[in-house]
């Protein structure tokens, strides 16, 4: 039973933990762009936008 | 050409620390790649601080230091590459819409934990009660502990179906929500009764994992419409364009069109549209004015002559007096003519909700008399019959519904994009399955919409070549066929234009016959002409007409064999439309239709019991497009008709249309389909409700599953052929 105490709370905890990070990431505006964030893994330069120093 | 809207300096806002932002609208963007090339274009500049291009969107953010560049500068670079930008202002744009998907998606999260929880909770409660070992305090504490997390989620979850269940009520209607909402709240009412009173049986798991299931369909629903109205919204944005207002001492302002007065003048580069109707007062050229009549050849115009809003000046700087502006335009008129037909359309209730009509009252009649008879005949207390009603009423929820007509929709639009189509409205394949009429309009939708060259063959290879490269400079329509027909040729810079004449260099000519001084007797086969004289040699004549696309025969017998009935309604010529309706042994079609005309004869059909979709492509199309039941527009068409269409294609040819008709049928038969499974199950699992024998157990299985089961049969469509 004691162990109940424990694990109840503990899965709570997790589950939690998970919702507030998908919040956490809806509020920061990763859902805004599901199309483009699918296409942008794949350039390989710099980060376009950080300026330029490009200069290899 | 930098096509920049001049009034992007309105939208510019600039911070305490110098730093200017500005939200720009992208036309033309169309992958990851355009993404990277406009991002890497800016980012190249000292300036700015930040660009991100939205592809979902098809939106740029740029923040730049506003001391160190112009806004033209900027985004003079995106217009060489050949993205159009139009600036806007987000404040203006719907943002409740963006607020709403957001808040439904934190109430699908929300419920995707507590169902997470709370079904782990129950299945130790199963379990303890098929091993026997439980004892009642435990479950009791279980049953203590899913209520806490249960009923906040539920409070929280189901509050989009309670509004939209109590909206309906109040006006005095019945939708899909309402038997979800009372499902679930006196699931949730029993379930906390049972849990005070030390109960066996309590429904939380079943009333999280339904509004979970529910969530994600309208979650998918919800997302699909809104996807389709930023597709509308970027339409209409793009349609926003300045006007030339040339002032008192030569200077040229832009204005936005709603500050444009009748008696101003206003200038129009060749390329550009006529902002306004009125009357030409300097220059003389040719425009054309297909989009507004729907006839395809260009014709000229002079000093004294009326253009209306939305004509193509094709040649030479026109200046026009104005006559009328902003909401006198035909124009203006072609919109109002859009929105009342919009209006008088019969409101089309979707298959689900049609179904909810019947479904709902059903059930709540079932639910009702398991209550009643268990109570009054069965010899029951009233405690346990009514756990029976609310057995009834969980094992009813028509979760499998609500999901499995936006998986239909969802998988049916993503293999529409992937084919050239875009679908813009949330119901669009629902009302297209239906129809049983197709009216084309000719100009751009049978056929190209632009003069091609048909007489090629006749003319010696090295003569065409010199011709286009005459031609290579020209915006002229005629000019621009005879080099798509030539193929890649250089470009000749030093050649003179004669406005109304043609073009010449070093003695060589290519223009009017006039032009070329050609003195033989002109062929009478209706199709336009070009001349074109070398020195000391016979004048040659290219002949054009606008072309059918190369599919349109192919696609239009296909279509009359699967059983549609297909007639043109055009606003060009009848000596036009006879002979192309003749080759396409299509034996109903009428000419010379205005916009009006065509809309009045929509009604008519539709009066005689047809349930016609139009396909059109001009601006005198966009009224006819938003009356008729279903409508699609190809790509090329102006924005009001693509604002005003169910469905846009891509492509050159008609073959999207045929696919899109036949994964319109495709999907309402998936969907009755859906229907079907649904009721087959409600038939084995209503019966074992209101005998009493399901319990939280048998419920949670038996949702899951049914609503796996509608799921996998919607997801069937992205397999079998389409076309």
């Amino acid at each position: 039973m004691t162990s109940l105490l424990v694990l109840i709370p503990a899965a709570l905890f997790l589950g939690l933990l998970g919702l507030g990070a998908f919040l956490w990431a809806l509020r920061s505006g990763q859902f805004d762009d599901l199309d483009g964030a699918a296409e942008r893994i794949l350039f390989d330069d710099e980060e376009p936008g950080s300026g330029p120093n490009a200069d290899t | 050409m930098a096509e920049i809207a001049p009034e992007a300096e309105a939208y510019i806002r600039t911070d305490g620390q110098g730093i200017a932002s500005l939200n720009l609208a992208v036309e033309n963007l169309h992958c990851g790649g355009c993404v990277r090339r406009i991002e890497t274009a800016l980012a190249e500049k000292d300036a700015v601080t930040s660009a991100r291009v939205n592809l979902t969107t098809r939106r740029l953010a740029l923040h730049w230091r506003a001391e160190q560049a112009e806004a033209a500068d900027l985004l003079g670079a995106v217009s060489e590459l050949g993205y159009r930008l139009v600036p806007f202002d987000p404040d203006l744009l719907a943002n409740e819409a963006a607020s709403e998907d957001r808040a439904l998606l934190r109430a699908m999260a929300v419920a995707g934990f507590a169902a997470a929880n709370v079904m782990l909770l129950s299945v130790a409660i199963w379990s303890g009660a098929a091993s026997g070992d439980m004892g009642p305090a435990l479950r009791d504490l279980l049953h203590w502990i899913s209520a806490l997390i249960a009923l906040p989620a539920v409070a929280y979850a189901g509050r989009p179906f309670f509004q939209s269940a109590l909206a309906a009520l109040r006006r005095g209607m019945m939708n899909m929500d309402v038997p979800i909402s009372l499902a679930v709240l006196l699931a949730a009412a029993t379930s906390l009764y049972e849990t005070i009173n030390h109960g066996q049986h309590a429904y939380f798991d079943a009333c999280v994992g339904l509004l979970f299931f529910l969530l994600i369909g309208r979650y998918l629903d919800r997302r699909a419409r809104s996807k389709a109205r930023s597709a509308a919204e970027q339409l209409l944005l793009l349609g926003a364009v300045a006007a030339q207002v040339v002032e008192a001492e030569g200077k040229v302002r832009a204005l936005p069109i709603g500050a444009v007065r009748a008696g101003m003048t206003v200038r129009v580069a060749p390329g550009d549209r006529v902002p306004v109707d009125g009357l030409v007062s300097f220059g003389q050229g040719e425009v054309d004015a297909s989009l507004i009549s729907g006839e395809s050849e260009p014709r000229g115009v002079k000093v004294g002559d009326w253009l209306h809003a939305g004509t193509m000046n094709l040649s030479h700087p026109l200046q026009i007096e104005v006559a009328a502006a902003g909401d006198d335009t035909l124009l203006a008129e072609i919109v109002r003519l859009t929105a009342a037909a919009e209006q008088g359309k019969a409101a089309y209730v979707r298959l689900a909700d049609r179904a909810a009509r019947i479904y709902a009252p059903a059930v709540h009649l079932l639910a009702l008399g398991g209550f009643l008879g268990w109570w009054l005949l069965g010899g029951l207390a009233w405690q346990p019959a009514l756990l029976i009603a609310v057995a009834v009423l969980i094992i009813t929820c028509p979760c499998a519904l609500g999901l499995a007509v936006p998986v239909v929709q969802v998988v049916a639009s993503g293999l529409a994009m992937r084919r050239g189509v875009l679908v813009k409205a949330g119901d669009g394949f629902e009302r297209l399955a239906e129809v049983d009429t197709l009216i084309f309009d000719k100009t751009g939708t049978l056929t190209h919409g632009r003069p091609e060259l048909v007489n090629g063959d006749t003319i010696p290879a090295p003569v065409l070549a010199q011709a286009a490269s005459l031609a290579a400079g020209s915006r002229h329509p005629l000019c621009q066929a005879l080099v798509r027909a030539a193929g890649p040729v250089p470009a000749l810079l030093q050649v003179q234009e004669h406005p109304g004449m043609g073009l010449e260099l070093d003695g060589a000519r290519l223009g009017n016959r006039d032009w070329c001084a050609v003195t033989e007797a002109g062929a009478k086969d209706g199709n336009s002409e070009l001349w074109f004289r070398q020195p000391e040699q016979a004048p040659v004549r290219f002949a054009f007409r606008d072309q059918l696309k190369a599919d349109a025969a192919a696609v239009v017998g296909q279509l009359q064999k699967a059983g549609w009935r297909i007639e043109i309604v055009s606003g060009d010529r009848a000596a036009v439309v006879e002979p192309l309706a003749r080759y396409l042994r299509i034996t109903s079609w009428r000419a010379n239709c205005r916009p009006d005309q065509k809309v009045a004869y929509l009604r008519d059909l539709a009066a005689e019991g047809c349930k016609v979709a139009m396909i059109g492509d001009g601006l005198n199309d966009a009224p006819a497009l938003a009356a008729a039941h279903a409508s699609l527009s190809p790509v090329q068409a102006a924005d009001v008709a693509q604002a005003a269409a169910d469905f846009v294609f891509q492509g050159e040819g008609l073959a999207p249309v045929a696919m899109t008709l036949n994964l319109a049928r495709r999907v309402r038969r998936l969907i009755l389909q859906n229907f079907s499974l649904a009721l087959a199950y409600n038939l084995l699992a209503v019966p074992l409700a209101l005998a009493g024998l399901v319990t939280p157990l048998f419920a949670a299985i038996a949702m899951s599953s049914s609503s796996l089961l509608v799921t996998l049969n919607a997801l069937r469509l992205r397999g079998g052929r389409v076309l």
